[in-house]
């Protein structure tokens, strides 16, 4: 295992967030305030409880897995994109680095970037809102699991992508819409039947809901459900990564 | 000499049925710098691109340092360093970090003192702290090399290390190429500078149509494939030339003040004695004798025309 090449692919991305700190934490923190600010103490104060929980509290888990999710995304495909845009995954490349040392040095980075927005989120939320956390080791666990599931599904977008295009297709036009209508800001039952129905076809719902059960220990979606979801699409993205990367898609001609 | 990299019944054809490489074997010997010459499009990037690991060959073998470079391949991308044709670099980076980086990813060690003995060859040291976006192509190109330095490679692949770089820096990266050489590394170039192949190559390949020419050391190539013309400054001028020197096949040049005659070295017999003979029964009175030897350029030229 060449250790060395991990630390210095997972620091060299780390780096590069260090270089756009604004665009890293600052941008997805302050835009998350926002919605605390507006949807959790000002509209929220007019909207009854949910679950039993204060509007306010209720939307910090959507929120939570909205930002998580975008940045996981985002990071992960730009850290993989860039050097193919510019040229230098040559050095990645021609390097005695095998494609799970690669996948580790980028998807490890993009991850704890991802963690540490994260944090910063829920300690922003708990000036807003009245926080707590019924189930801290499973939110923790859900936290990891969910930034490592989709900085691997960013990686393999920016493996594929050919254009700065393609790399903003699947975060802004599927994952923010899914991640709304996913019951970030409401909870299934107060849909119509029909829609609810249709709501159990979105992924995001799965992952919302158990992130709200860590929480709360209440949600639409049985827990068990939830994790062996966001397991199940783990293991999809690691299969994924690994036939393209090994087969040289996006990468070696 | 040992061979460092051997290329065996190498071919590359590319999804758009493009076939930048045909059945290429070639093996280059330790401690040497081997020129790899042709026009655009002739292949050689695509060549060290599979050698280094960039690009999937389809059918052939290559081995450096005898370890397959697929099956071996983190033993085999160890021994080598890259510098690419493209100015591929991340902008916004530190010269310093950056040709760290580079070092982590070939599982070295930091080694600080010697990322600095590297840019101070390189005269990059006081850039160090500079980003590369402020620096001038030239010193990119230097980055570029002291970023495939940094794990101290054997063998070092040079994809048109002169291109965009002026005289002078050209000059002196031929002393940096030489120093490493001389320091053990085996050096791969391509270039498009025949200039450059003859100033510092050792051996010259010649590739064109993705197929190998010629392999040969400069000078026994320009020996043997070139030809050398005697030149001949006469006292008078003269209109035309006598019918005895027909079979010469000679050129008038200067309004009738001199004669050129082309021959090939390394024959036997260059005719140049029975010319002069010819010359001396027809009356012709010889000023000044002079002979030119043709270059590489005129070589390499002469054999991507034929091929």
């Amino acid at each position: 295992m060449n250790f060395y090449a991990i630390r210095a692919i997972y620091f060299h991305e780390m780096d590069r967030m260090r270089r756009t700190i604004g665009q890293s934490i600052l941008s997805p923190v302050i835009s998350t305030s926002l919605y605390f600010i507006v949807f959790g103490s000002v509209i929220g104060g007019m909207i009854p409880e949910l679950d039993g929980v204060s509007y306010g509290s209720f939307i910090v888990p959507g929120l939570l897995m909205l930002t998580l999710l975008t940045q996981s995304i985002s990071n992960s495909a730009f850290g993989i994109f860039f050097p193919k845009f510019t040229g230098s995954i040559y050095e990645v490349l021609a390097a005695p680095v095998s494609s799970f040392e690669i996948i580790v040095g980028f998807v490890g980075a993009s991850a704890t970037k991802s963690l540490i927005v994260g944090i910063i989120i829920l300690l922003t939320a708990s000036f807003f809102v009245e926080l707590k956390i019924q189930y801290p080791l499973l939110m923790l666990f859900l936290l990891v699991l969910t930034c490592l599931t989709f900085s691997l599904f960013g990686f393999l977008i920016g493996l594929l992508s050919n254009n700065f295009e393609q790399l903003q297709v699947v975060p802004l036009i599927i994952i923010t819409p899914l991640v709304f209508l996913g019951g970030s800001l409401y909870t299934i039952e107060m849909l119509p039947e029909f829609w609810q129905k249709v709501s159990y076809f979105n992924p995001v719902v799965y992952l919302i809901n158990g992130m709200r059960w860590s929480f709360y220990g209440a949600s639409d979606i049985n827990i068990f459900i939830s994790v062996v979801s966001l397991v199940g699409f783990l293991i999809a993205c690691i299969v994924g990564v690994a036939i393209v990367i090994s087969k040289g898609y996006g990468t070696k001609t | 000499m040992q061979n460092v990299v051997s290329i065996k019944k190498l071919s590359k054809t590319y999804d758009n049925d493009f076939q930048a490489l045909k059945n290429i074997t070639l093996d280059i010997k330790k401690n040497e710098i081997i020129a790899l010459l042709g026009p655009n499009g002739a292949g050689k990037t695509t060549m060290i691109s599979i050698i280094c690991g960039i690009v999937i060959p389809t059918s052939g073998s290559v081995t450096v340092d005898n370890f397959d470079i697929i099956k071996d391949y983190r033993l085999t991308r160890s021994l080598i360093g890259l510098v690419p044709q493209e100015l591929s670099l991340e902008q916004f980076e530190y010269v310093f970090n950056n040709v760290s980086y580079t070092r982590g990813l070939y599982g070295k060690a930091p080694n600080p003192s010697l990322i600095e003995k590297i840019l101070k060859d390189l005269s990059l040291w006081d850039k160090r702290h500079s980003r590369i976006n402020e620096l001038s192509g030239g010193m990119k190109r230097r980055v570029l090399i002291a970023k495939a330095l940094s794990h101290e490679p054997s063998v070092l692949f040079l994809d048109e290390p002169s291109a965009g770089v002026d005289v002078e820096l050209r000059q002196e990266m031929w002393q940096v190429i030489k120093d490493l050489r001389n320091s053990g590394v085996t050096i791969i170039l391509t270039t498009h500078y025949i200039e450059e192949a003859e100033a510092i190559a050792d051996r010259v390949a010649v590739i064109n149509k993705g197929e190998l020419l010629v392999v040969d050391n400069t000078s026994d190539l320009v020996k043997s494939m070139g030809q050398k013309t005697l030149l001949i400054e006469l006292h008078e001028a003269i209109r035309t030339l006598p019918s005895k020197l027909e079979r010469y096949n000679l050129t008038v040049l200067n309004n009738g003040l001199s004669i050129s005659y082309n021959y090939d070295s390394s024959s036997k017999q260059t005719g140049i004695t029975s010319l002069l003979q010819d010359m001396k029964e027809t009356g012709l009175k010889l000023k000044d004798l002079n002979t030119e030897q043709s270059s590489l350029e005129n070589i390499f030229v002469e054999l991507v025309r034929e091929n």
